[in-house]
């Protein structure tokens, strides 16, 4: 007979619920600081200087930003986002962060992810001492992708499947939601001339940027024969289950590990009833519809209702005295 | 290489400059080993603690940096006939401390007898009047000891310091064991070299065996730290995950329904044995520290009501301050009826008038103790302090004699740690590790071997410059 384990302290959960958010959060930071550069690359000076102010708007760090700065340079913004000691929401400190509810959680985590972690940051924690030179970016912007590709993977490959893992799977899922529906919505008005317009030509450089900040413009391109249109990119990145960044694979994700927690508790919560929410949303949605009924209100609402879940995760599981 | 001081004991090497018999097999080994490839196990060696963060934090530098307490990788070894002879030494000890601790929060016949004189007690500051009358669970007051031992020749080991609220270190025995054999497997096969891998398992069974009678056959354990960034943090995480047991902090706990019960995600539930690593003071800013957010307001009515066990317990500190460990060859004697098999060092009490002249006229060759002081700070060497220095600190001891205690300036042994210029010798302590239970006392074979890596120092803590070093009991 297989006992029963005791149930994890709420502290705990918290901390490995929040760990996992932040780790999802340095890697998505990173995948969209690379996909800035390259369209900068590409592109005339003003164009360059809008994209690095789009990645500030997207992250919630303008205000931040336009406290510090000036302009809008490739080097100041990605010195600001990576490493900058003034800015508590940067790459490095996502990262210690990490480390340190590792380090509090450390009974919860298998050594194998802790090593994974605490390496990480001493990898991060090095390349981040000094300004980033242009020449480096996309090598620091590689390790911060393969340090958390590699926590997750320790992740997958060592730890129980328990309620501690539901609890890191929807740290993980409620983050990445979260930043896929941002970077659309900081985007999305590029979408609706074209739609409105059928044949026009799309921004092909503007929407190829898109899909590689979610590292989706391979997948997509496979599914699609290479053709862009607003449509099809609107369609892969809210609605396709198949492609791990997109809002739906994340309801599917959160759904699978708040049933597991369920099965374990005997019972639904308070989370469940809000996701229930999310599904009223999406289940059965077409794309035509949510462009008449408004890309922007939508992500507004998706975005809303996804920290709804988070809030009813840690009320009904106890993260807080 | 460098030979020892001849007037020194060296563990390893005999003055004449031959290996004692207790090394012969390692340095049949180290005589085939190349320098340089050593020198780079070391270095691999420091790698694999920062990665698998082994480290410790120091109060009052900045950012509560995590460092390394540096391991020297030639181990610090011991026969089995010197083992059997300390092993007997520390557990009458501990026998006599809990005898001991018991006596004072109940009758105090060793006072009435005239053998301990009130003042010592009256002056303790960490004595519990809540502990009066109450016996714990099991009648165990000290779970886990920690008992520092000195050597100066080949049959002469002393106790320096009894640990008995919560000694640390443990971790690190562990660890450098593991890291000597990632480090030399073969070194292994050739030695036999008794093993300590059983502590946490052993821990684990000890506590509970502790645990309240209504617990039953699987008493819930929990580590209770002050949090991350506590010095010995990565100690109590370490212990709670070899032992599969819970790692909780002050607010994780609350008393509810007259148990100690820790938040989890399904609610509050309750606690057996609470191996707290939290002192006594921060435990119940009901009972002691109002402003305590270290521990669990009403524990120690619940402990009171003998609903739950608390490793060690309250009040274990009265035992073990350095006032308390001058007296210790008559608590031996008063509750074993038996001679002391481990002695004390030579320790003169200021408090007391002649000894008082006695320390004031030889300052400048003892080491003088704080009697509430611990981890080597607050203490004058003689030999090694400027006459400024001395001054100051004759001052201090005519304001404040009863705070003091002297001892001479021992010629601690020495055991060789590997320098940049080979073998080296450097003076060293050891802490063994004990555990008490109902079923009886267990002694980790060895324990933790501390080296001060400073040519010529004698301070061996961690906060001020000392390194481990693996410590090896060898089988008959």
């Amino acid at each position: 007979m297989i006992e029963a384990e005791r149930p994890m302290l709420g502290r705990v959960a918290h901390g490995i619920f929040w760990m996992y958010r932040y780790l999802e959060r340095a890697e998505n930071i990173a995948r969209l600081l690379a996909a800035a550069h390259r369209m900068a690359l590409t592109r005339g000076t003003d164009e360059a200087t809008q994209e690095w102010r789009s990645v500030l708007t997207t992250l919630g760090q303008l205000q931040a930003y336009d406290n510090q700065y000036t302009v809008y340079g490739g080097a100041q913004v990605c010195d600001f986002v990576l490493r900058a000691r003034g800015n508590p929401q940067s790459v490095l400190s996502m990262f210690e962060r990490a480390r340190t509810n590792a380090r509090a959680c450390r009974s919860a985590i298998t050594r194998e992810v802790w090593e994974a972690i605490n390496e990480g940051w001493m990898n991060l924690k090095e390349q981040l001492s000094r300004p980033i030179r242009e020449g480096n970016l996309e090598t620091v912007l590689a390790s911060i992708r393969r340090e958390s590709t590699l926590a997750r993977g320790a992740t997958h490959g060592s730890m129980l499947r328990n309620e501690i893992y539901a609890f890191a799977r929807l740290g993980t899922f409620l983050e990445r939601a979260d930043n896929t529906a941002r970077i659309l919505d900081v985007k999305y008005f590029l979408l609706l001339p074209s739609l409105s317009y059928v044949g026009t030509a799309l921004d092909t450089g503007q929407w190829d940027n898109v899909l590689r900040s979610l590292s989706g413009e391979r997948a997509y391109s496979w599914l699609n024969a290479g053709r862009m249109d607003a449509r099809g990119i609107a369609q892969f990145l809210i609605l396709d289950e198949r492609f791990p960044r997109s809002l739906a694979f994340c309801r599917l994700a959160l759904r699978e590990n708040l049933s597991a927690l369920a099965r374990l508790r005997g019972h639904d919560g308070l989370p469940h009833a809000a996701l229930d929410r999310v599904d009223a949303l999406m289940e059965g949605r077409r794309v035509e519809e949510i462009f008449d009924n408004g890309l922007h209100e939508f992500i507004v609402k998706f975005i809303g209702l996804n920290a709804g879940i988070a809030d009813a995760i840690a009320r009904e599981y106890r993260f807080i005295a | 290489m460098n030979l020892p001081p001849a007037d020194k004991f060296d563990e390893m090497h005999a003055p004449d400059g031959s290996v004692r018999p207790a090394y012969h097999e390692y340095c049949r080994w180290l005589d085939q080993q190349d320098t340089a490839q050593l020198r780079k196990k070391g270095a691999e060696a420091e790698s694999v603690f920062r990665r698998t963060g082994i480290t410790f934090n120091v109060y009052g530098e900045d950012d509560a940096e995590e460092r390394l307490i540096p391991f020297d990788m030639v181990p610090r070894i011991i026969t089995a006939a010197e083992w059997r002879r300390v092993s007997r030494g520390i557990e009458q000890r501990v026998r006599a401390l809990n005898a001991f601790i018991h006596d004072l929060y109940h009758r105090q016949e060793i006072i009435r007898s005239g053998r301990l004189p009130l003042r010592v007690l009256r002056d303790n500051a960490v004595w519990l009047p809540q502990m009066v009358g109450f016996t714990p669970p099991g009648g165990v007051y000290t779970h886990i000891v920690g008992i520092d031992l000195v050597r100066t020749g080949p049959n002469d080991f002393m106790v320096l310091e009894d640990n008995a609220r919560t000694p640390s270190g443990v971790s690190y025995m562990l660890e450098n064991r593991e890291t000597m054999m990632a480090m030399f497997p073969e070194l292994f096969t050739r030695a036999k070299v008794r093993p300590i891998s059983d502590y946490p398992r052993n821990l684990a069974a000890s506590l509970a065996a502790c645990a309240p009678e209504f617990s039953g056959s699987r008493p819930t354990i929990a580590v209770l730290t002050p949090g991350i960034y506590n010095s010995a943090y990565f100690e109590h995480a370490f212990l709670a995950d070899q032992m599969g047991a819970e790692l909780v902090e002050g607010s994780d706990l609350r008393v509810v329904d007259g148990r100690v019960q820790m938040r989890t995600t399904d609610g509050f539930r309750p606690i057996d044995v609470l191996y707290r690593r939290v002192d006594d003071e921060y435990l119940d800013p009901l009972t002691f520290n109002p402003s305590s957010v270290l521990g669990v307001p009403g524990i120690f009515d619940v402990y009171r009501a003998g609903r739950i066990t608390i490793a060690n317990a309250p009040g274990t500190g009265v035992a073990d301050d350095k006032a308390i460990y001058s007296f210790m060859p008559e608590i031996v004697q008063f509750y074993t009826g038996e001679q002391p098999i481990l002695p004390n060092v030579q320790t003169w009490r200021c408090a007391e008038k002649e000894s008082l002249a006695y320390v004031l006229a030889n300052l400048s060759e003892l080491v003088v103790k704080e009697v509430h002081g611990s981890g080597g700070y607050g203490m004058l060497i003689g030999p090694t302090s400027s006459k400024k220095e001395l001054e100051a600190f004759r001052a201090k001891l005519v304001a404040k004699p009863e705070n003091y205690i002297a001892q001479p300036t021992l010629a601690l042994s020495t055991c060789p740690i590997f320098t940049a210029k080979g073998l080296a010798p450097r003076h060293v302590d050891l802490r063994p590790f004990v555990l008490c239970s109902p079923n009886g006392v267990e002694i980790t074979p060895g324990g933790l071997t501390r080296v001060a890596l400073k040519k010529g120092s004698l301070v061996v803590n961690s906060s001020q410059g000392g390194g481990t070093k693996d410590s090896w009991v060898l089988d008959d």
